[in-house]
């Protein structure tokens, strides 16, 4: 990595660390929601109509997921528009290093919080609520993965044609909550009429929701699911890299 | 040798032109300056020539190279402050200077020019928490981080205290010593005077006057004014009608009189002809504000507004 690009991934590790909201939202609310789902008895119990699992071994996934989501969409693109209105992309664009670096910096700082969200969620799972971890851990991380490169990269459109920071936060807003709902945040995929169901496995929330719950039971996710995260994450970033306004 | 030759530039914004065929050599180590009323075009040369902008027509070359296309060449070895600019609001002022030393292979230290322009005790205040002069302080400080061979500096001394313009004025002079060739779009008469080699005047898209700060005030139509109060009261158009006066002006009973050296003489003649005594008379030189205003046919802008 050049300097410039070191030296900007540096500061933007500072300044993201000033943004308590930020962080608060994907690094500790997806636990703080586990703790909260896990503390009603009738969640800890085994379900039939859940294929002998818990509501709670069900949440782990969505709030991961929750956490990829509140990062990609309600974080990151207000970060980019008010660079863009600010005129930091352009400040930047003046010196040797690149505002692409910028935006750069903000994609993996984000992917950082998401990846610490998620070991924090999984971590108190197993300890606190004896939810078992992934059984089979690569898929796991390879749906995980594509998942946050697919939510990034919707952030990105979202951020890119976004002309001012305030309108990226509602443009944000409204594409959130249809994101969370096929993740399944109201109701666990699993336990959607049938549907409603095969046209959520084709949303990025909700393949990678399936994806994720497949692998924690040790199989590996179906080539659907992993088709339907990559065809989102490549076409996202396609039209964010082509639609990107630096002005 | 010219480090900055711009020809036939031409840019326009859907139909508006805003600049419509600038011709522009700077020579290594000059002050040029770029004086001219609001949208005549100065903002837009600029940033074709920092290479933010692709001009629709014309050529650029900044050190041998196209600003917009080369930027790896060019970006190392050029210092801008624009004025629609900023900062990430939560950086400070020592990260910044940290973040912009680190861009450069040559920096300069930055603490020692936040000494020079009296934000010293701001290294750890925020940037969104600056005054508008301290934030362009700290952009005139970053645009002369990295020992610029060309800075680029648009209305530098806009929205700063007198004290403080007197610094970053020092503080451009010692760059040009330095060698630093700088272009510098300006609103004050008193900085384009005071710093700059050549004066270029920009008006709707052209250029339209190129020369020494004292060339331009000698080309001006009205080179002399003169003031003083009449024994009686005179009709302003028959001064008007006296040979070489070109503008006559009233400010309470006080009469100041624009025109060359023969007006002088036709209305010393005039007055003494008809027994009025020009009382507290002075005769002064016209300055670069009155060849702008000759020029331009605009207002000038003063310290004050």
């Amino acid at each position: 990595m050049s300097t410039p690009a070191r030296t900007i991934l540096r500061t933007e590790s500072k300044l993201f660390l000033r943004e308590p909201g930020s962080l608060f939202w994907i690094v500790a609310f997806p636990t703080l929601l586990v703790v909260i789902l896990g503390s009603i008895p009738s969640f800890r119990d085994h379900s039939k109509d859940l294929g002998g699992a818990r509501v709670i071994d069900l949440y782990i996934p969505i709030s991961i997921l929750l956490s990829a989501i509140m990062a990609s969409i309600q974080s990151m693109p207000g970060v980019l528009a008010g660079y863009r209105e600010q005129r930091v992309l352009r400040r930047v664009a003046t010196t040797p290093a690149r505002p692409a670096h910028l935006l750069a910096a903000q994609y993996v700082l984000h992917g950082a919080a998401v990846a610490m969200s998620a070991v924090l969620v999984l971590v108190v799972g197993r300890v606190v609520f004896d939810v078992r971890l992934p059984g089979s851990v690569g898929p796991y991380v390879l749906v995980l993965a594509l998942a946050l490169l697919a939510c990034l990269a919707i952030g990105g459109v979202v951020g890119g044609l976004a002309p001012t920071a305030r309108i990226s936060s509602a443009i944000g807003t409204v594409v959130f909550f249809p994101m969370m709902f096929t993740a399944g945040l109201w109701a666990p995929v699993q336990t959607m009429p049938h549907g409603l169901r095969t046209v959520v496995e084709l949303t990025p929330g909700g393949a990678a929701a399936r994806g994720m719950d497949q692998a924690a039971l040790g199989h590996w996710p179906a080539a659907q699911f992993l088709l339907v995260l990559v065809a989102w994450a490549v076409v996202a970033a396609g039209a964010a890299a082509r639609y990107f306004r630096w002005e | 040798m010219n480090i900055i030759d711009v020809r036939g530039l031409r840019m326009t914004y859907g139909t508006k032109v805003a600049v419509d065929g600038i011709d522009l050599q700077v020579d290594e180590g000059e002050i040029l300056g770029i004086l001219g009323p609001n949208g005549a075009g100065k903002t837009t040369t600029v940033e074709c020539i920092a290479g933010l902008r692709r001009p629709d027509a014309g050529s650029i070359s900044v050190a041998g190279h196209d600003p917009y296309l080369e930027r790896a060449a060019v970006t190392p070895i050029m210092g801008v402050q624009l004025q629609q600019a900023g900062l990430q609001g939560k950086l400070t002022v020592r990260e910044a200077l940290e973040l912009y030393t680190s861009f450069y292979a040559h920096p300069r230290d930055g603490l020692e020019l936040v000494e020079r322009l009296a934000l010293a005790e701001s290294l750890d205040v925020r940037y969104a928490k600056l005054s508008g002069g301290q934030q362009q302080r700290l952009a005139i400080a970053l645009a002369l981080i990295g020992r610029p061979r060309i800075a680029l500096l648009d209305e530098l001394s806009t929205g700063l205290d007198p004290r403080s313009r007197r610094d970053v004025w020092d503080l451009v002079d010692e760059a040009r010593a330095g060698g630093t060739t700088v272009i510098l779009v300006t609103h004050l008469m008193e900085e384009a005077h005071k710093l700059c080699d050549r004066l270029a005047l920009v008006d709707r898209g052209r250029i339209t006057a190129l020369d020494t700060p004292d060339g331009l005030v000698a080309r001006s139509a009205a080179p002399t004014i003169m003031a003083f109060t009449p024994s009686r009261t005179v009709d302003n158009s028959v001064l008007w009608d006296l040979p070489g006066v070109t503008d006559v002006r009233r400010h309470g009973d006080r009469i100041e009189l624009s025109g060359d050296d023969d007006s002088v003489h036709a209305t010393l003649g005039w007055l003494a002809r008809h027994d009025i005594r020009a009382g507290r008379l002075r005769v002064t030189e016209s300055t670069l504000d009155d060849a702008y205003l000759d020029l331009t046919g605009e207002p000038v802008l003063t310290e004050e507004n």
